[in-house]
């Protein structure tokens, strides 16, 4: 950094320097006034199993903490903070009334275990959202209980192998397009299946001959995402379909980028079997710096008697929890998390789609398509989309316009940081050389995309006359400049330590075993 | 449509732009029967009041615990959140943020990250741990399968005192990779001996402290048989406020915790989303699942934090990555960190304490009921009794008096001969002695 550049007290204006919890405070300050409650070792319970020595934890109070946490949040780019154009991820408006609404008495505070007599309000929410999530899918059926898009792939295809087991056509193989997200493939590892890839054809589509040759009567399932992430509709998704369903192979949709299609397209219409809905994506959840997520999953009339525990069910003039394959006239495959899902996503999900209605929802996904199409016609020529359009929910480039350039995709998205923009999702997907991939989604204005628009043109032309430079120091203007990402990964440290003369430990007690 | 900016101007202009007459042509790839001239049949869009009197209403079908003396626990606890905690998450730097992927501009979400996978490693006493899993229950489960990748065994043992959810979530995630999970009967006599189920072939076995029922237990000698045969010992905790108070379980020298983080900074949310814990030797790093924070450098060399060792993980590696997980809980891992700073040292302890004591509380009353047997010798805020009649029903009739009054061991385990009568009871912080003496009249005209 440059001498003029630094300051005395290393804070630059607004942009505060915060060292860590660990090396602020003092142990005997606390920001939590608690009465204090002597427990001698002869009145306590803990048969002897009681901690000795000191935890190791900083203590501080309120307005140390307070401030801590501000300064943090301030080194964070966000969806409120501007246009966050990762696509894929789908960074669109987090509506403050979901938080509201999340946090009400008989809602946030509910007890998963209370009697389901007193939570009666709980179990027809989560029954009024399945209903949203099976019309707008076209699909009967929904399993609740996936606590994200990676746990509801698991989910889909953990119902989609009992449905095989069941009728004793034991399958070995999955087939996932090259371009599929990485938790496709892990996910059918997850689930004791061998991983096949399909190819891309010339259009950023499944190659249809590719597919239909390696569909055989051991495919338990096709696994491919629509929108796919190209940011494409699959044109021959009736007929990928027919080829799985005609050697009894089951069609597992990733719903990821169903933000760009619902309300419009239902999946059930297109042949699938089985796909997970990231509440976050396409119903306006947090994101939350990285969940948490939500990930029910819709199945088809063959697959909702293998969905697994709990599931709600109509019962007299209320509802009904089933908690257990004992306890079922169906049969689940088993249990994959605590408790009934993610029940305060299920609130923000269903505030926002009753917010939106049918009709809002019609107009978001629309919204999302023009703006992501917006941007791919204004951009062409400046940089190189990497299919023709029209493109659905996110526009793809490739680095064919930074050829010679000296200027790499990374550089490119890290001089977009010093204009303020957080970078689009880059290098993904794989089969795309020097990926950039933009959804700017239906929260933005044209004001905003037209800002963005400029801003990307002028940074080719920058790229194309030689200053390479600009791109490789980038970016100069953030919180931290680039960081040593090999360093991290050779010599992990992933916790601060105490340092070793005044640290200290707590031992059993075994003279009371 | 408030969430929705362009103006019918905007999109003309947009379309103009694009070279398309309408919106429609730009959804020409969906083959045409399947595209909707119509919006689906859905009710259509609601004002702010109008949807808040929705909810409010499906809130009033509801008894919210904190409207009434409760006593629910088993793996989800009622304590307080200060209120700093819920201001904090809700910044909108932390809120709407997303993972990390831009390490420059994503210092805050990284820097409490690595907070967090410290404070976890202090409060378990193991050497490091992740940036959190989804829940208890599926930390689990991956606690195991990471135990069998160190292990290559395919083996393993889970206690009768393991979380009936837990030890379902752990058995099917087994069988569909062909692990052999064998369960052991639950058991509220905590007289279990894991131990003797040891064999060269087991990877793992899996407690919990304290247990299902409430039991405080020392692990030690069963770390150190799990050894002797090559074993690891995973130890699940379901209430992390008990490691304010009990030995942790790296000084019994456990290998793996896998835990539940709902009990700091998390509402009980109806059972989710809560935070998912995971913490482990460091020799065992390349084996985790989920995400991981490291502090590196920047180019000026100043201290700065990224996701690391990522190769372990699906988007680089795929089918064999050691896990399919991409999210973690953020926000959860978020009030979980806030809600330990606010405590801190002396904090962790006294509302350990302070739980403890008001179960004991609690305790003494009701072992002074006729028709109530006191099961556990030990316990930490939490423990079973034993009733003259099927608890389910004993619940739901101090339901109608006004009190959530515990959970029944027959919804945990339903098909258990022994389950019928047994009963869970919580006490934290936040219960009085006005709702102890409210269940205690209660349960005396209820039994």
């Amino acid at each position: 950094m440059p001498e003029s550049d630094t300051t005395i007290s290393g804070h630059r204006g607004l942009q505060l320097e915060e060292p860590l919890i660990f090396e602020q405070g003092s142990p005997s300050k606390s920001a939590v006034d608690l009465p204090e409650c002597a427990l001698p070792d002869g009145e306590d319970r803990l048969g002897g199993v009681r901690r000795r020595g000191p935890v190791g934890l900083p203590g501080l109070s309120e307005p140390e903490v307070v401030r801590h946490y501000l300064r943090l949040s301030q080194k964070n780019y966000s969806i409120d903070s501007g246009l966050f154009t990762l696509g894929s991820c789908t960074m669109k408006h987090n509506p403050r009334l979901n938080e509201k609404l999340a946090r009400l008495p008989g809602l946030g505070d509910l007890h998963p275990l209370q009697p389901v007599s007193t939570a009666q309000g709980a179990l027809e929410l989560i029954q009024v959202l399945a209903h949203w999530l099976t019309t707008l899918t076209g699909l009967p059926a929904v399993a609740m209980s996936p606590a994200a898009g990676a746990h509801g792939e698991l989910v889909g295809l953990m119902t989609i192998r009992a449905a095989l087991e069941d009728r004793g056509d034991l399958r070995k193989r999955v087939l996932v397009p090259e371009s599929a997200h990485g938790t496709n493939p892990a996910t059918a590892a997850a689930c004791g299946y061998t991983v096949e890839a399909i190819g891309a054809d010339g259009r950023g589509r499944v190659d249809l001959a590719h597919l239909r040759a390696q569909l055989s009567n051991d495919v338990a399932a096709i696994m491919v995402t629509n929108p796919n992430t190209c940011g494409l509709f699959e044109t021959e998704i009736l007929e990928i379909a027919a080829a799985a369903h005609a050697v009894g192979a089951f069609f597992y949709c990733d719903g990821a980028n169903f933000n760009a299609i619902v309300g419009r397209v239902r999946p059930g219409d297109l042949g699938v079997d089985c796909m997970h809905i990231n509440l976050h994506k396409t119903f306006s959840t947090p994101h939350g710096g990285g969940g948490p997520g939500s990930g029910p999953v819709v199945l088809s009339e063959a697959l909702a008697p293998f969905a697994p525990v709990p599931y709600v069910v109509a019962s007299g003039d209320g509802f009904a929890l089933i908690e257990h394959p004992s306890t079922s006239d169906q049969k689940p495959f088993g249990r994959v998390k605590g408790y009934h899902g993610q029940f305060g996503m299920f609130v923000r999900a269903l505030a926002y789609m009753m917010s939106m209605g049918a009709d809002g929802l019609w107009q978001a996904s629309a919204d999302a398509v023009l703006n992501a199409n917006y941007v791919m016609a204004e951009l062409d020529g400046a940089m190189t989309p990497a299919f023709p359009g029209p493109c659905m929910h996110e526009a793809l480039f490739d680095d064919t316009f930074l050829k010679d350039t000296g200027v790499t995709t990374l550089d490119f998205a890290k001089a977009m940081i010093d204009e303020g923009f957080h970078p689009m999702t880059v290098y993904f997907p794989m089969v795309v050389h020097g990926a950039m991939l933009v959804e700017p989604t239906e929260s933005e204005s044209k004001a905003t995309l037209d800002l963005f628009i400029r801003t990307l043109r002028g940074l080719a032309q920058r790229a194309k006359s030689g200053d390479s430079e600009h791109f490789r120091a980038a970016p100069r203007f953030a919180p931290r400049r680039r960081l040593d990402e090999t360093r991290a990964a050779r010599s992990p440290i992933l916790r601060w330590r105490p340092n070793p003369d005044t640290a200290a430990g707590s031992t059993i007690d075994r003279a009371a075993e | 449509m408030r969430y929705l900016p362009l103006t019918e101007a905007d999109r003309r202009a947009m379309l103009d732009a694009i070279g398309v007459p309408s919106v429609d042509d730009l959804f020409c790839d969906v083959p045409p029967p399947a595209r909707l001239q119509v919006p689906v049949d859905l009710p259509f869009h609601l004002d702010e009041p109008a949807v808040e009197r929705a909810f409010h209403a499906f809130a009033a079908r509801n008894i919210s615990p904190s409207a009434v003396p409760t006593f629910l626990g088993a793996g989800v606890y009622r304590h307080h959140i200060p209120a700093a905690v819920d201001h904090l998450i809700q910044r909108g730097e932390f809120l709407t943020a997303y993972t990390p992927y831009q390490p420059e501009i994503a210092q805050g979400t990284l820097q409490y990250l690595f907070e967090f996978q410290t404070q976890l490693a202090l409060i378990t006493g193991m050497e490091i741990a992740n940036a959190s899993l989804y829940d208890g229950a599926t930390a689990c489960a991956e606690a195991v399968m990471m135990a069998c990748r160190i292990a290559r065994r395919r083996r393993i043992i889970l206690s009768g005192g393991l979380h009936p959810h837990y030890r379902a979530t752990t058995e099917t995630y087994c069988r569909f990779l062909g692990i052999d999970a064998v369960a052991m009967p639950p058991s509220w006599t905590g007289d279990e001996d894991p131990a003797a189920r040891l064999d060269r072939d087991a990877a793992c076995v899996v407690v919990q402290n304290p247990d299902v029922f409430g039991r405080v237990r020392d692990y030690s000698a069963l770390a150190v048989a799990c050894h002797a045969q090559g074993a690891l010992l995973v130890v699940a905790v379901n209430e992390v406020v008990s490691l304010g108070l009990l030995t942790p379980p790296g000084e019994m020298d456990a290998d793996i915790v896998a835990g539940e983080g709902q009990s700091l900074g998390n509402s009980p949310s109806f059972g989710g989303p809560t935070v998912g814990l995971l913490a482990a030797r460091e020799r065992f790093v390349r084996q985790m699942p989920g995400r991981l924070c490291g502090e590196t450098v920047d180019v000026d060399g100043r201290r700065g934090f990224v996701l690391t060792l990522s190769t372990r993980e699906q988007h680089i590696r795929r089918d064999k990555a050691t896990s399919n997980i991409c999210t973690n809980s953020g926000l959860c891992a978020l009030a979980f960190t806030i809600h330990l700073t606010l405590l801190g040292e002396l904090g962790l302890k006294r509302l350990g304490e302070l739980n403890h004591a008001r179960a004991i509380a609690l305790f003494d009353r009701l072992a002074a009921i006729p028709g109530v047997e006191m099961l556990n010798e030990t316990f930490f805020n939490e423990f079973t009794v034993r009733l003259g009649q099927p608890a389910a029903n004993v619940v739901e009739a101090l339901a109608a008096r006004g009190i959530l009054g515990g959970v029944p061991v027959s919804r945990l385990l339903p098909g258990w001969s022994e389950a019928e009568p047994l009963l869970l009871l919580a006490a934290t912080e936040l219960n009085t002695d006005d709702d102890i003496d409210a269940l205690v009249s209660a349960m005396r005209e209820v039994l």
